[in-house]
């Protein structure tokens, strides 16, 4: 029996020619021992092949494949998403640099052309010139800049009439062609106008200009969309290219980055980045996570601490062991949340989406309607020219670029500055709808307090040495493993006290610790322990340890050698910047709402600290989402801000849920927003960045549609017979350039974006 | 109204006819995807202009592969949007970009370029 599980893997097949090759290439794949399935597609030339590794490898895959008859391209190591990027973009700087090449040509004849056509206004230098030569040489200029400059919008717009799609290239190439087309015909026929009364007018100039200026929209608006999305690029350049990995015999050799494998020891020294995810071993030091979570403060980092791919290693040298590589590091998650959410439609793109369907093949119904009325309408000598210049004017003015950029630009930037400032937004959808939000529902454990005990009062009683007590509680609670222990030796340590050697510990369970600590007898404990072991507290520290009480705080009393000598109070302490980012969701008329599973009173004292008026106390996990409800019930649209798995119902419930804290995967899930670092300040900064964001769209939107909607009517020569205006097609070109590059620079203000 | 008038009428008429059924009414070619041995549901899918085929079938349940072939270096088409799928992808020209994922419900899904113009759906039974 085999027990071993099947592995899938691809491979690229060369020299296929047909769909049969495909086929009998799968043929001896799927024969060859060892392979479950295989699949040939012969489009994207590959082959997708699952296999049993004791029975099959890559190289008996490839052997099959060589035996019959074709060939395997060796794939370059698994080539990295930064490389991925790089050639997409060395592929785009090309076309660029191409583009640029055909606008310039296009600008360097349009610059002769005009002042040529515009000889015909002087009739003294007319009767000079002959007008037919004249009319060849300007269609001899024009030629190089249709055939080279606006070749692609001909080709384009073809193709998309084959697939009844039509887009802006269409309606260029329907307007410059037909302004062409007429000019073409009154140059090599001008005796069919002349005999029908018509002056053979030629529109090269038009023609000309209309694509000059086009393709400089179309330089400004490829130079502004790389803009847009340099985030994942900015984000996968952070990548470490090699990391330093450590071999059994302690030899430390540089390896690519690609080459790295779990349960690799690497080292990391000051100055160098982190190359991938894993747990630190030995060595402290502090790490700038900035580039991961947006906190700009360096983390101290101690044996056991996990550290992040990317993030830039300050002052120590360490050592730590790799526990993610490749697809699955935090920054790749990051990358591939931010890309996700840029490939996300949001609700306020719907109409653009439905007017964009339909919008070129009803503007050039409406550009056919235009030529037949004022072919109809106007004087018999001038209404071949006017209907065609108003037709050419309504295509080239009705462009829909603006619209199809709107939303998505500034969706692309604000997800990357999101990324930028450690909050990752999962779609479109949740940026929208997190602008909306009037309510939000904080749960109180973990994010607006830390989460874990932290001593917050120690007392000793009179003529007790203070710092000599408390080394001598936190050599006992070092031996514990009680949460509150922890705390208490966190305290001893940042005062930076020398650990003391304990001996006898025992754990006294529901009650406290004791040990002997250089000859004392030290027990550490709750009221049940003092009261078992028979001690008294002096007046004072009792009068102390009642005001602790009475402040909701867990007290721990200190004896020695069966004399009652301090207390100390622990609580889950408010983070420092959480009062100061509630004021901040406050004065942006947001309501803060706390919840919490504590009593009353403990709800009361941090609600506020932080200057919270609505709380819930008392609330079991399983009823948070419920409160959830109940807010909505109220008319209100709730952002539920939460860290634990138990959370993740509410987050799920709320119109849009904020995960505090990358750590656990399921909130993330369940939340539209997740907040990598773990403070309120996070919320602070979605919800601007969203409405920001959505101001933006919005004016975006409106630059679009009023543009379209009065831009056509004028162009149809609506205006004419009130006011005598006619919009130029060269206007019209320039204008409809401009539109979607002032779109564009619109979404990138969006890039100035500073979390307060 | 001249003969002229009339004749530039009819036909202006026809063309804003011919253009509104071409656009909107003509029928379209669906096609289906092929499951192949892998349980996966492979379509070749080119760009150019459009997408051909632009409309697709596929089973529900079953993962897809969607291999677009770029055939042309216009700047409409680089972009790929599935945004029900939360995917976009860049389309390099002249190559084959895979796009794989898994439809979980019926209905239809359309495929986009960047800016929403070239349109292709996909149809999940």
């Amino acid at each position: 029996m085999n027990t071993s599980a099947p592995e899938t893997t691809t491979l690229d097949i060369e020299g296929m020619t047909c769909a049969s090759c495909a086929a009998f290439v799968e043929k001896s794949l799927t024969r060859t021992p060892g392979v479950q399935s295989a699949l040939v597609n012969y489009a994207t030339e590959k082959a997708t092949v699952q296999y049993l590794p004791d029975q099959a490898s890559p190289n008996t895959l490839k052997e099959a494949v060589v035996k019959a008859g074709y060939g395997v391209t060796e794939r370059a190591p698994d080539t990295s998403a930064a490389d991925r990027q790089a050639a997409i973009d060395k592929q785009k700087a090309q076309a660029y640099q191409q583009l640029k090449r055909r606008f310039w040509v296009a600008v360097g004849l349009s610059v002769v052309i005009m002042p040529l056509s515009m000889l015909m206004l002087w009739p003294a230098l007319m009767q000079r010139i002959n007008m037919q030569t004249l009319n060849y040489l300007l269609l001899l200029l024009t030629l190089p800049v249709l055939l080279y400059s606006g070749r692609e919008f001909y080709a384009s717009a073809w193709n998309g009439f084959r697939h009844r799609a039509a887009n802006m290239d269409t309606l260029i190439a329907v307007g410059t062609g037909a302004a062409f087309l007429y000019s073409l015909a009154a140059t090599v026929a001008p005796g069919w106008f002349t005999n029908r009364g018509l002056m053979p007018e030629v529109y090269y100039d038009t023609t000309a200009t209309i694509i000059a200026l086009i393709l400089l929209g179309k330089v400004l608006e490829q130079r502004a969309k790389t803009q847009t999305s340099a985030a994942i690029k900015t984000l996968l350049g952070l990548q470490a290219k090699t990391a330093r990995v450590v071999r059994p015999g302690g030899q430390e050799i540089d390896v690519p980055i690609e080459q790295v494998q779990l349960h690799d020891v690497i080292v990391v020294r000051p100055g160098e980045k982190v190359a991938t995810d894993g747990v630190l071993l030995e060595g402290t030091s502090a790490v700038d996570e900035a580039m991961l979570t947006g906190e700009s403060l360096p983390v101290e980092k101690q044996p056991g601490d996990p550290v992040f791919g990317a993030t830039l290693n300050k002052t120590g040298s360490f050592r730590f062991r790799v526990t993610k590589v490749g697809a699955d590091t935090m920054l790749a998650q990051i990358v591939k949340l931010v890309e996700d959410a840029q490939g996300s439609r949001a609700p306020i793109q719907r109409l653009a989406d439905k007017v964009s369907a339909i919008f070129v093949p009803t503007v050039i119904v409406i550009a056919i309607l235009t030529f037949v009325l004022w072919f109809d309408l106007a004087p018999v000598e001038s209404r071949l020219p006017l209907a065609l210049v108003n037709f050419v004017a309504v295509l080239i003015i009705a462009c829909p670029c603006a619209l199809g950029l709107a939303t998505p630009t500034a969706i692309m930037v604000s997800t990357g500055k999101g990324a930028e400032h450690g909050v990752l937004i999962r779609s479109a959808e949740a940026l929208e709808k997190a602008y909306q939000v009037n309510t939000v529902l904080l749960d109180k454990t973990g994010t607006i307090t830390r989460g874990e005990p932290a001593v917050t009062d120690f007392a000793a009683a009179p003529g007790q040495d203070a710092a000599r007590l408390l080394q001598l509680v936190a050599a006992v609670e070092r031996q514990s493993e009680h949460p509150l222990a922890a705390a208490v030796v966190r305290y001893a340590d940042a005062q930076h006290y020398t650990a003391l050697p304990a001996t006898d510990f025992r754990a006294v369970a529901g009650h406290g610790a004791a040990a002997t600590v250089e000859g004392q007898t030290v027990l550490i404990g709750n009221r049940r322990l003092l009261t078992a072991e028979a001690i008294a507290l002096t007046p004072e520290l009792e009068t102390h340890a009642q005001q602790l009480l009475s402040q909701a705080k867990t007290v721990l009393y200190v004896a020695i050698d069966g004399q009652g000598v301090g207390v100390l109070a622990v609580a889950d302490t408010v983070r420092d910047t959480s009062a100061a980012a509630i004021r901040q969701l406050q004065q942006q008329g947001i309501e803060v709402v706390m919840m919490t599973g504590d009593n009353p009173q403990t709800a009361a004292a941090v609600a506020g600290q932080v200057g919270i008026t609505r709380y819930f106390a008392e609330v079991l996990p399983q009823d948070k989402a419920s409160k959830v409800l109940e807010l909505q019930a109220e008319g209100r649209t709730v952002a539920m801000v939460g860290d634990g798995i138990n959370d993740a119902p509410a987050l799920a419930l709320a119109d849009i849920g904020l995960a505090i804290g990358a750590g656990t995967d399921v909130a993330m899930e369940a939340a539209g927003i997740t907040l990598m670092r773990s403070d309120l300040q996070g919320v602070v900064t979605a919800i601007a960045l969203s409405r920001q964001t959505i101001r933006v769209i919005r004016q975006n939107l409106f630059f679009a549609f009023i543009y379209n909607t009065l831009g056509i009517p004028v162009a149809a020569g609506l205006l004419y017979p009130v006011f005598g205006w006619l919009l130029s097609p060269m206007l019209a070109a320039g204008a409809m350039a401009l539109s979607s590059v002032s779109v564009l620079t619109n979404s990138l203000r969006l890039r100035g974006f500073t979390a307060r | 109204m001249d003969t002229t008038e009339i004749l530039v009428t009819l036909g202006g008429l026809g063309l804003a006819a011919y253009v509104i059924w071409y656009f909107f009414f003509s029928t379209r070619h669906i096609t289906t995807a092929v499951s192949g041995s892998g349980g996966i549901q492979a379509v070749a899918i080119t760009v150019k202009g459009g997408y051909s085929p632009d409309v697709i079938e596929v089973e529900w349940g079953q993962p897809v592969q969607l291999s677009f072939y770029r055939a042309e270096d216009n700047s409409c088409s680089e972009e790929l949007l599935i945004p029900d799928f939360s995917i976009r992808r860049e389309l390099p020209a002249f190559q084959t970009t895979l796009v794989e994922l898994l439809p979980q419900q019926a209905g239809r899904f359309e495929f986009t370029c960047g800016m929403g113009m070239l349109r292709g759906s996909l149809v999940v039974k």
